[in-house]
């Protein structure tokens, strides 16, 4: 049973600038939840923070006050260690109150240092052991897929997870069954733990070994969120293949001493004094202009 | 006090000092020893060199060091191909991840054709904190001490841990080893025995034998000592030879007490408390408790916070040694 297609609202200027706004208030949030936190991931978050403000504030169809609306697009987060964006932006969305942000990683919060779905609705997915969230979104958009369901998947992995087996195990999957409604967005931001994924265990030609494995691939500048979401339409609008974004993105974006560091990969701002320069760099652009607090 | 002084233990056993350190570091000072001895010795890690203390190999003997990435599948089946060519190999990840992830390929490529795989995991039990349960194994005692042919060693401390890393070395054949983030309280010393297949009695008592392994082996210790405060004389045995259990020195103990208490940071079920179940059950019943996590996952929280939230420090131990002295018959 062919799906009822779900388009992606068209992206005005107007409505891109908030959005890009809107990204930089999350980078903020980010950086002072971690901070107040002691300890967690600050390169993906920043890094990620454009596309996750896109497909929350854009792309996603969602409510946030019926976390478990069925008809709603599902968004996987198979790199768990990135859930700060995650928690942050729906906080902004309206998910939960901005307030319980300063929980994050303490005993009892719904805000676990790695995201548990159990915890908090919206989640849809457990996840921090990487690779399985491919395998959890092919899952669910073949049963979408089953009933003739309007509803899209998405699932925001990592180039790091790409290492893991069961990443490809799903690929073939998703490629096997045509899951047109399944699309994987990757933050290839080029570092994990150890350092760059180029010297660790290359991934290039990525491209390439999408298309081989059946993918529709495309390749976007992750911070230009006009690109993201034409790139989501695109996937929409894309018959019998899975798509995958590959979203080329800056580790720690937004503020420099992090950008491009595997260091920061899981590490936080130290102090206050760590914390509001990394701050300034965001409410400056990097120097560009003036912040209003000086 | 009747500390056993065979054991050999630190004299600021009970100082407010006494020194404390992750027991993964001992891992890394172990490897940093087998390597200068060995050139058969190799380290494999699957992205987390810093954390699990492999990066003073690495930097001591870069051509024997193997990067994997974020593939723990075949960091172990990779590792049995070179173990079949003859070297001696050590996987390094998180718990949850090897042998957490990986359990079939070391069921079949290590553990069945005993392949010299030595098997590290780090982060294990509740102690990793803030990270939350998805990285917080709790059942790789369970999972690790049902595979024949495997050796499962839990030490206690960072100087017991590199003593086990440099055993594991030495014999033949398949060991896993396990270890935490968080440091704890450093309480053996350089002439504290250690042997696999070996228990160690660290402390003598008749009415209850406290059974323990790893980090809490202190908490049992701080235990004992409340203990006897309230006129109760425990004996003490550091179990990091989980598999094989050392059973002529748990019967005895058990013999002699009556009753017994078990601790690990792991789940109840199927971990080291059920091994020495299984051995009291047909050779001595009598009354067990076993302290552990009782049939749930962890969460985030300061590492702290969670042993005390999952009752498995001394003032819990206590606890369980008053119920079983009530059970004796
Ligand atoms: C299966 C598994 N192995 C290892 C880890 C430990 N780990 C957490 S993040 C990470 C690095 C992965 O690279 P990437 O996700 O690209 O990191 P980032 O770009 O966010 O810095 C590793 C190895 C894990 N979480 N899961
Ligand atoms: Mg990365």
């Amino acid at each position: 049973m062919p799906a009822v297609r779900r388009e992606v609202p068209s992206l005005t200027e107007k409505k891109l600038l908030t959005l890009e706004a809107k990204a930089n208030e999350i980078r903020e949030d980010i950086l002072r939840m971690l901070t107040t936190a002691g300890s967690g991931h600050s390169a993906g978050p920043l890094g990620m923070a454009d596309i996750f403000t896109a497909l929350y504030f854009h792309v996603l169809h969602h409510n946030a006050k019926k976390p478990t609306w069925a008809e709603r697009d599902r968004l996987f987060l198979s790199n768990g260690h990135i859930a700060p964006v995650r928690y942050v932006t729906m906080a902004h969305a309206g998910y939960l109150p901005k307030s319980e942000l300063t929980t994050l990683r303490k005993f009892g919060s719904r805000l676990q240092g790695h995201p548990e779905a159990r915890m908090l609705p919206g989640l849809e997915n457990t996840s921090g052991p990487l690779g399985d969230g491919s395998s959890q979104a092919a899952g669910t958009a073949y049963a979408a897929k089953m009933d003739g369901a309007a509803w899209h998947t998405y699932c925001v992995m990592s180039d790091g997870e790409l290492e893991a087996g069961i990443t490809w195990e799903a690929a073939l999957f998703a490629s096997r069954n045509h899951l047109h409604n399944l699309t994987w967005i990757i933050d290839r931001n080029n570092i994990q733990i150890d350092g760059y994924t180029e010297d660790i265990m290359p991934l290039e030609p990525l491209h390439e070994k999408f298309a081989a494995f059946g993918f529709h691939v495309i390749e976007i500048d992750g911070h230009n969120i006009r690109e993201f979401v034409d790139a989501c339409d695109l996937a929409k609008a894309t018959f019998e293949a899975p798509t995958v974004i590959i979203a080329h993105t800056i580790p720690g974006k937004g503020v420099d001493f992090m950008e491009f560091e595997p260091a920061w990969h899981g590490k936080t701002p130290k102090d206050k004094t760590e914390l509001n320069a990394a701050l300034r760099q965001l409410r400056t652009l990097g120097g560009k202009i003036a912040s209003e607090m000086d | 006090m009747p500390i056993n002084a065979a054991a050999k233990l630190s004299r600021k056993l009970f100082a407010k000092d006494i020194p404390e350190l992750p027991t993964r570091n001992g891992f890394g000072d172990g490897l940093l020893l087998l390597g200068a001895k060995n050139e058969k010795v190799v380290v494999l890690c699957a992205d987390l060199t810093e954390s699990t203390r492999v990066d003073a190999f690495k930097k001591a003997f870069p051509e024997r060091f193997v990067q994997m990435g974020v593939s723990e599948q075949s960091l172990a089946a990779i590792a049995a191909g070179m173990a079949l060519a003859g070297k001696i190999p050590f996987i390094a990840s998180y718990a949850c991840f090897s042998p957490g992830r990986n359990w079939e390929q070391i069921r079949t490529t290590i553990a069945l054709p005993e392949t010299n795989v030595k098997i590290a995991g780090a982060h294990s039990g509740v102690s990793v904190g803030p990270d939350g349960a998805t990285h917080q194994m709790t059942e790789d005692i369970a999972l690790m001490r049902v595979l024949p042919n495997m050796t499962v060693l839990v030490p206690c401390d960072a100087i017991e841990t590199r003593k086990a890393t440099v055993a594991a070395g030495e014999m033949h054949g398949p060991v896993y080893i396990r270890f935490a983030r968080e440091k704890s309280p450093v309480f053996t010393t350089e002439k504290s025995p250690f042997a696999i297949g070996k228990a160690n009695i660290l402390r003598t008592g008749n009415d209850v034998a406290i059974i323990a392994c790893g980090p809490l082996v202190y908490e049992a210790l701080l235990a004992a000592r409340d203990l006897a405060k309230m006129g109760v004389e425990a004996t003490v045995i550091n179990n990091a030879s989980v598999k094989p259990m050392d059973e002529v020195t748990i019967l005895a103990a058990a013999k002699r007490c009556k009753a017994v208490v078990t601790v690990e940071e792991a789940q109840a079920a199927g971990g080291m408390g059920s091994a020495v179940c299984e051995l009291l059950a047909s050779e001595f019943p009598c009354p067990v408790e076993r302290i552990g996590l009782q049939d749930v996952f962890g969460q985030s929280g300061t590492p702290r916070e969670l042993l005390e939230h999952y009752r498995l420090t001394a003032p819990w131990i206590v606890k369980a040694a008053q119920r079983v002295i009530k059970m004796k018959r």
